[in-house]
């Protein structure tokens, strides 16, 4: 280029400009090389990478939980249901500031202490970007108050969420038990599948079926594939796989026959246990006191909890499931079966009861509970219409402890009897061989006499004895006991343990006794005005050890020291379908406290039998379709 | 045409004025540049449309600025060019002062105090700065030998540091850097010696370590760590570039469709009208939008460039070469932040982001590029 027209000063400025330029676009053309690369590299080589993390972003996968089964009773009453219940939930990776969130929020809600200490812990451990529980059943007022500010609260969601109620409230605390929050050591258990099959489920049962049924109530997690900003709000649903529900469980339970037993023992403390006979259905199941299940559902309140735990009464105790408690007399009628069947006593064998009984070579005497006995010739009739203790102590004085420990264990005591029911007590029935084991100590035939009378080492809680009567009952057949009728509408069979083999005639004197019992011996209480046969006998179980020579006067004992009562039985004697025990804890006499509940339960199962007999079927159909 | 324009335009084709000027000459306006302007307007106006969300309201409030800003572009580019020489210093002066006033009595958000409101209007005063400090230098060598002696390169840099200190104060290191970068590129051209550009990259260099620990404020460290690892902090810092990596990435090659970018139309892309729209652009037009919007940039760079080759004088020289690169500068700057290439510094992408205080500085400097390249040949040895 022709620049020599030029003076020389500003060509050779221009030049030194040109140059610097061209350097300079060199240093351009490089960085938009390295834009070209960076696009190239984040849009062609790392596409499917971005793709998913986009895609993760956009769409989140959300649990569906399903639907709890529900809970019936035999006549289709609803006993667990679910109902709506509004729950405020936040998520803790959206909010910007927590402390400012929760302030805000109390002042939207009514927010005390411990529920923000319990959401705090709640956070801990959660899975990210899940929604946490704040508060609990919203009102209408406080869900209107909370969506009205939404915009101002990025990360909280008012959720509707089925929560399990219990229409029948406490009748049925202590056998449907209840459902609570799932808790850190629940949590800590669970398995990977377990954490799969509880995302988005936020109860767990806790106690009774609702704990044992837990893996049929709970029901299959289903899950959607949601879209969503980054602020978390759901915009649409982009697929969904419906959750299956829990099934339904139909209970042998019957709603009534419970409250009029409840209603029997009243406030006394207690158990009433009531079982069909001819399949070992549990047709009442009453521990008193009872509590209200719903308190525990979605957490219950400190205050609610100390004043269960703190009563004296001790209501959140399963007494007819986990109440271990000596039970006396109850055992006579099979004690002396056992007898029979050993060949120690006949039906016509008589002793002589001058009021009390002592071994040979022994100078302790073994008390009968009536002062002066019960005459020179008490027969077996005599001794269990009259429950004398001194003719079961002459038994026993001639009776292998092994025999003993046999015949009671086929009976079902000793052991847990196998209920549809978590956390059951097995009581205890003595043997030589758990002596030695458990106390280092041989077998001295005072502690026979001690065990067939129900007392010293045994215990027995009061399903047992229910399950012994309708053992009995039965004539030997043991049925193992069973609360749960039927899973959505397939009914579950009776299932046999074993059979007690005895000769007719034996099981016909036992029966014989038992009827005794109600006609004019100590039970006489419970027959009154039936137009069917009962066959029991009462029992009434030390609370505290007496002295040898010291004399029993309940009047100088306090009233938690008084006796036990207790009283099993069953019905019609010729044809039996119902067997029950009942326990009245300090209510000193078998017969006259304890047998008139079991009368209760007597007169309604059978005044209703007919007529559900006759309804059976319709109301089958009824239950099965819930 | 473009040679054609080039042989015309030559220092040494004084005859050129024998042709009868035409309507773009008499206007002052290039028009090449005009026709690249508005197309990138467009295709901004278009993008921010998606960007905000279908919002109407933004894309007329950005028409508004934009025609605001085309306008000053049309008055910059009638000044005499010698005005702007002469009249640099007095901006650069007044633009100085502002900047002490914002230090005192300046209004901010985010803990920065950056505006100067008068009168319920408000301004910031680095803006003006941006244009006031490469044309001072520019003035400022004009008259002098070159390459620039000792002395000089000192005063040049003095006549940059001052206001870059003064933004650097303020906090806002990004335009502190980028209004530093325009006046040291004025320098640069003139001739500045390698040694001393050298010595300089040097100093840096071993000065990192203290201007790391002390120089930085937390905020700004931070920025730099989520650069080297956005992943550490998912849901604060790193959150945007997480976003926005993930926006441009899973655009792929040819994008998801316009409206479609769901990185951006569900929220997660923060800023993505402003800052992060090219995230926006490359998740729904994919590398292929992308790549086209970058051509449309090089273009307006290389006319840039053109006009600084053929500019009369070396006021004029420098400053177009100036403007030109430091334009390119914020479009490498806001790109190579949003696709994770640098720290988060809050530079908008030239014409496409939404703001009208950066489009109408931006198009003032084309004015200015365009007076230059339409200013009327004289002899001036």
């Amino acid at each position: 280029m022709p620049y020599d027209l030029h003076l020389k000063d500003p060509l050779t400025e221009q030049r030194l400009f040109r140059n610097r330029m061209l350097v300079a676009l060199v240093g351009v053309a490089v960085l938009l090389g390295v834009l070209v690369a960076r696009f190239y590299n984040l849009q062609v080589v790392n596409y499917n990478s971005y793709a998913t993390q986009s895609d993760q972003n956009r769409i989140q996968v959300r649990p569906v939980p399903p639907t709890r089964g529900l809970i019936y009773d035999r006549n289709g009453t609803l006993l667990a249901d679910n109902r709506p219940s509004y729950t405020l939930a936040v998520v803790r990776e959206r909010v910007k500031d927590m402390d400012a969130t929760l302030e805000f929020l109390g002042r939207l809600v009514q927010l005390d202490d411990s529920d923000v200490e319990k959401f705090r812990r709640r956070l801990q451990h959660r899975r990210p970007f899940e929604p946490v529980p704040l508060r609990f059943r919203l009102s209408e007022e406080e869900i209107a108050r909370v969506s009205v500010n939404e915009f101002r609260l990025p990360g909280v969601s008012v959720e509707a969420e089925l929560v399990r109620y219990y229409p029948l409230g406490d009748l049925f605390a202590h056998s449907v038990g209840y459902v609570g929050r799932i808790n850190d050591r629940e949590l800590q258990r669970f398995t990977a599948e377990d954490v799969r099959r509880y995302r988005g489920t936020e109860s767990i049962g806790k106690v009774g079926l609702e704990r044992s049924y837990e893996d049929m109530l709970l029901g299959e997690v289903g899950y959607e594939n949601v879209e969503t900003n980054a602020r978390g709000r759901v915009l649409r649903v982009l697929e969904r796989h419906n959750p299956k529900p829990g099934a339904d469980l139909t209970l042998s339970l019957d709603a009534q026959l419970q409250k009029t037993a409840s209603d029997a023992l009243g406030d006394r403390r207690g158990a009433v246990v009531a079982i069909d006979v001819k399949t070992g259905g549990v047709l009442a199941f009453v521990s008193k006191p009872s509590f209200d299940p719903n308190l525990f559902v979605t957490g219950i309140s400190f205050n609610d909890y100390r004043a269960l735990s703190d009563s004296l009464d001790v209501p959140l105790f399963n007494r007819a499931l986990q109440g271990q408690y000596p039970p006396g007399s109850t055992l006579k009628p099979m004690m002396g079966l056992g007898g029979l069947a050993e060949g120690v006593i006949t039906p016509e064998s008589t002793v002589n009861d001058p009021g009390f009984f002592m071994l040979p070579n022994d100078t302790r005497r073994y008390r009968d509970w009536k002062r002066w006995g019960h005459g020179k010739h008490v027969d077996l009739n005599q001794a269990i219409t009259e429950s004398c203790d001194v003719y079961f102590y002459d038994m026993a004085s001639r009776w292998n402890i092994d025999a003993m420990h046999d015949i009671a264990t086929r009976f079902g005591l000793g052991a847990k009897t196998g209920i549809d029911l978590p956390a059951e007590r097995p009581g205890l029935f003595p043997s030589r061989e758990w002596k030695r084991g458990a106390r280092g100590l041989p077998w001295f035939p005072g502690d026979s006499l001690n065990a067939v009378l129900g007392q010293g080492f045994v215990l027995a809680t009061p399903l047992q004895l229910a399950v012994m009567t309708a053992t009995m009952a039965n004539r030997g057949t043991h049925y193992k006991p069973q609360v749960v009728k039927a899973i959505n509408g397939v009914e579950l069979p009776p299932q046999v343990l074993h059979h007690v083999e005895a000769k007719p005639a034996n099981w016909d004197a036992i029966f014989k006794g038992m009827e005794s019992v109600i006609n004019r011996g100590t039970g006489r209480k419970v027959g009154e005005g039936l137009d069917f046969q009962v066959a029991g006998k009462s029992g009434t179980a030390q609370v505290v050890g007496i002295a040898q020579g010291e004399r029993y006067d309940s009047e100088a004992l306090k009233e938690r020291h008084r006796d036990h009562a207790l009283f099993v039985a069953f019905a019609p004697a010729d044809n039996p379908q119902i067997a029950v025990s009942v326990l009245v804890e300090n209510g000193e006499h078998g017969g006259s406290v304890a047998g008139p509940v079991a009368r209760e339960v007597f007169l309604d199962w059978m005044s209703r039998k007919h007529s559900e007999t006759a309804q059976g079927k319709v109301k089958k159909e009824g239950a099965e379709r819930g | 045409m473009a040679s054609r324009d080039y042989m015309h335009r030559l220092p040494d084709s004084h005859f050129s004025l024998s042709r009868p000027a035409s309507l773009s000459r008499r206007l002052h306006i290039d028009v090449p540049l005009l026709i690249l302007l508005l197309i990138l307007a467009g295709v901004g106006l278009v993008v921010l449309y998606s960007a905000a969300g279908a919002d109407v309201h933004y894309v007329r409030r950005q028409s508004v600025f934009l025609v605001l800003a085309f306008g000053v572009m049309f008055v910059a580019a009638q000044i005499p060019l010698d005005f702007y020489r002469r009249w640099s210093p007095w901006l650069y002066v007044g633009g100085c002062c502002l900047l002490v006033a914002v230090l005192f009595a300046g209004v901010g958000a985010k803990g920065a105090q950056r505006w100067l409101a008068v009168g319920g209007f408000r301004f910031q005063p680095s803006e003006a700065l941006k244009l006031a400090v490469p044309m001072s230098v520019a003035a400022f060598l004009h008259g002098r030998n070159l390459p620039p002696s000792i002395f000089t390169v000192i005063g040049a840099l003095a006549i940059v540091c001052v206001p870059a200190a003064l933004i650097v104060r303020q906090p806002d290191l990004g335009t502190a850097i980028l209004i530093a970068a325009s006046g040291l590129f004025a320098l640069y051209l003139a001739g500045l010696s390698w040694k001393l550009i050298g010595g300089a990259l040097l100093a840096l260099g071993v000065s990192a370590w203290p201007i790391w620990e002390w120089g930085l404020r937390d905020y700004q460290r931070q920025r730099i760590l989520t650069l080297v690892n956005p992943d550490a902090d998912r849901l604060g810092a790193g959150w945007n570039i997480f976003q926005s990596k993930a926006a441009i990435g899973s655009g792929g090659l040819l994008g998801k469709g316009y409206m479609q970018g769901t990185q951006s139309q569900l929220d997660f892309l923060p800023e993505s009208h402003t800052d992060f729209i090219i995230a926006v652009l490359s998740e729904e037009w994919g590398m292929r939008g992308a790549m086209l919007l970058l051509i449309l940039y090089v273009l307006i760079i290389a006319r840039g460039i053109y006009i600084s080759f053929t500019a009369q004088t070396v006021f004029g020289r420098l400053l177009a070469g100036s403007i030109t690169l430091t334009f390119f500068v914020y479009v490498f700057v806001n790109i190579g932040m949003v696709s994770g290439l640098l720290p988060v510094v809050g530079v908008p992408l030239p014409l496409v982001s939404y703001g009208g205080t950066s489009a109408i500085t931006l198009m003032a400097g084309f004015g200015i590029l365009m007076a230059i390249g339409t200013e009327r040949r004289r002899v001036t040895f």
